[in-house]
């Protein structure tokens, strides 16, 4: 676990910060969509919080991410404020996109959260041409995306790895295998191994093995970061992760698509226990105060939902704007 | 003032972005040899004016053959700083890039509360009537219609493919422009000091009482030499709209209310076309004013043929559009 970077202590506990938030976050989001707060389709990154942070905390402030269905992870690990996230999730006006995104399309453009994509694989391109811009303007700023094993069989993720490669744009790929597609193992529809495809694209590939320890994560994307923001190109990242919930909140699936072995397996891998246990063995902090930041984060989270419940829902005029940059629509659509 | 085709305002407007903004990039396949004639001032590479020349490979490139990628990284990129024009040649290969299109382009900004700015350009050029055969013969304009989001312009002559295609740089949302290419030759007096024409202003090419003829892209010039032969019996009001989306609906309203007769002529398929919506929404707005039924004269909804023999009959032609005037003036 220890790190080949040399990692401040604060950032050590801003890591397993943000990974709690993750949890503690979706948890409770997983409570509202049964309360019936949170309308929709809800999909968890429990479980896979180190995966999520580790590649997060690698970036920089300037730094853009696209993301995926799973998609509530990202952001926080962007440190983007709970509340107008968790106010997205049950479609209020204070919510981060004003109500109009949810669950799936969370986008928090102040910290570099350029938007969650409800179709597999489709953000990959746009992460693309951030590292494009980045380039072209010649700004040091780097660019990932987060896709699952699912969206790397989407034909649109090879297409970008390519122009990436070729224009060695300053681009992060980085999949997040949690060994499913909904209900289908990933190795029955996956030819080979998804990490050994960097190598057909003239990138380096990279698998991170124990995906759910943080550091090993975030030391695998921060080469790959500085490799990006040296000017050398793009790396892929494969991840090995697993989702603790079901593919969504309120999904039921009679066949027992994962058994109970290999649940107990990675259950047992808890990224949150297993980053307390180093910080607190390796005493860089005490019980205490891993204690404390737990009480404090579910303060913090329980605030989000009280100010989620609490806001008002948009109001309809919403519905017609921001369609486009200038006002027209609006004279055709009332 | 100079007499410029229409293919050679659309270099004059991309060179006159290209000066003017450095965060104007032209991405696409081709683009750096002037294979289409619009990154150069001439299509010899040689002689002065190529844009790989002046402006570097840095804003000028060449891209794999990779639609959902290019118009995806122009799409992220526009979202972060950029404002790219992509050039897709032909109309027929926006389809590999739908997902992007619909999906990330259009909806967007819409999504994320207005968060994203996504000033981006998607050329393409409608090859139909050259012999091309199915593939390459495509005009779907009305398809991107459909996608709330997504600005839709078509061009009909020199002076607008320039004045459009700066507003379409400059502006903040995605549009795709159609370029005509049986009208890429097509001269026409053109400033040649920098001008913008606003979208959703249509342009009256010709006043008259007797009827209204909205004229689309390529089937505009045919509507123009129609309502000439025509001119000793009828008196005939020629319409570009210039922008699908926005579309100047008034105009056309307005012209109808004064002729009280309606033809609208354009190169698409004819379900659910640019012409079925003009004619739906003349229908709510005036029909009382109505005094013959309106006609459409459209592309037939069927595949385009190779054969020279076959494909002449499958679009509009001035034939056609005479004949429909004639119908609406004799009702």
């Amino acid at each position: 676990m220890s790190s080949k970077n040399a990692i401040d202590t604060g950032k050590l506990l801003e890591m397993q910060k943000r990974m709690l938030r993750i949890r503690l976050f979706d948890e409770r989001a997983s409570k509202m969509v049964k309360r019936g707060y949170i309308p929709g389709t809800v999909h968890t990154s429990i479980g896979q919080e180190a995966q999520v942070v580790g590649a997060c905390m690698a970036l920089e402030k300037g730094d853009h991410i696209c993301g995926n269905h799973r998609s509530h992870g990202h952001p926080i690990g962007m440190a983007s404020p709970l509340g107008p996230l968790m106010a997205e999730l049950v479609g209020k006006a204070t919510g981060v996109c004003k109500g109009k995104g949810g669950s799936l399309h969370l986008a928090d453009y102040a910290v570099g959260s350029l938007g969650e994509s409800g179709i597999t694989g489709s953000s990959i391109p746009i992460s693309v041409g951030a590292g494009l811009s980045a380039q072209v303007l010649g700004e040091k700023r780097v660019a990932m995306c987060f896709f699952g094993d699912g969206a790397a069989n989407q034909g649109v993720l090879y297409e970008s790895m390519n122009l990436a490669s070729a224009w060695k744009l300053p681009v992060i790929f980085l999949c997040e295998n949690n060994h499913y597609a909904l209900s289908t193992p990933a190795h029955t529809v996956t030819g080979g191994r998804i990490v050994d495809r960097a190598a057909g694209f003239g990138m380096p590939g990279v698998r991170v093995e124990n995906g759910q320890d943080v550091i090993e994560v975030y030391d695998a994307v921060s080469a790959a970061v500085a490799r990006a923001r040296a000017g050398d190109g793009p790396t892929l990242v494969e991840v090995m992760t697993y989702r603790f919930r079901e593919h969504s909140e309120g999904l039921r699936i009679n066949v027992d698509y994962r058994n109970a072995e290999e649940r107990e397996f990675w259950l047992s891998r808890d990224p949150i226990q297993i980053f307390r246990r180093y910080l607190t063995e390796n005493e860089f902090f005490d019980d205490v105060t891993m204690d404390q930041i737990e009480t404090d984060i579910a303060q913090e989270v329980e605030d989000c939902a009280t100010f989620a419940i609490e806001s008002p829902d948009p109001e309809m005029h919403v519905a017609f704007e921001d369609l486009y940059s200038d006002a027209y629509e609006l004279e055709e659509a009332l | 003032m100079s007499v410029m085709t229409y293919i050679g305002a659309i270099g004059a407007a991309q060179h006159e972005a290209m000066v003017a903004d450095e965060r104007v990039v032209i991405i696409g396949e081709d683009v750096e040899a002037n294979v289409y004639g619009t990154t150069g001032e001439s299509k010899q590479r040689a002689e002065s004016g190529d844009f790989v020349q002046q402006f570097g490979k840095k804003r000028i490139r060449n891209t794999p053959i990779s639609e959902e990628a290019i118009v995806g990284a122009a799409i992220g990129a526009a979202m972060t700083g950029l404002r790219p024009i992509v050039d897709l040649s032909y109309s027929s290969f926006l389809y590999m890039a739908m997902d992007q299109f619909v999906n990330q382009a259009a909806k967007n900004r819409y999504m994320f509360g207005g968060q994203s700015s996504i000033p981006v350009v998607f050329r393409s050029a409608m090859f139909y009537g050259l012999n091309t055969g199915a593939h390459h013969s495509d005009r779907p304009y009305p398809m991107f219609m459909n996608v709330p989001g997504l600005k839709v312009i078509a061009p009909a002559s020199a002076s607008d493919a320039k004045g459009l295609l700066r507003t379409a740089i400059d502006s903040n949302d995605p549009v795709l422009t159609f370029e005509a290419v049986p009208i890429w030759g097509l001269k026409e007096e053109v400033d040649d000091n920098e001008y913008w024409i606003p979208f959703g202003v249509a342009r009256t090419r010709r006043e008259g009482t007797d009827c209204t003829v909205v004229g689309i892209s390529g089937s505009l010039p045919l509507a123009l030499k129609a309502a000439k032969q025509l001119e000793d019996r009828y008196s005939v009001e020629v319409i570009d709209p210039r922008t699908l989306v926005p579309l100047d609906s008034n105009s056309i309203i307005e012209s109808v209310k004064k002729t009280g007769r309606l033809v609208i002529a354009e190169p698409a398929h004819r379900t659910c076309g640019a012409a079925a919506e003009i004619a739906a929404i003349v229908a709510e707005a005036a029909q009382p004013y109505l005094k013959a039924p309106i006609i459409r004269v459209t592309a037939v909804n069927m595949q385009i043929p190779f054969s020279p023999a076959l494909e002449k009959f499958m679009y509009p032609t001035t034939e056609k559009i005479a004949a429909a005037i004639k119908t609406v003036c004799s009702a």
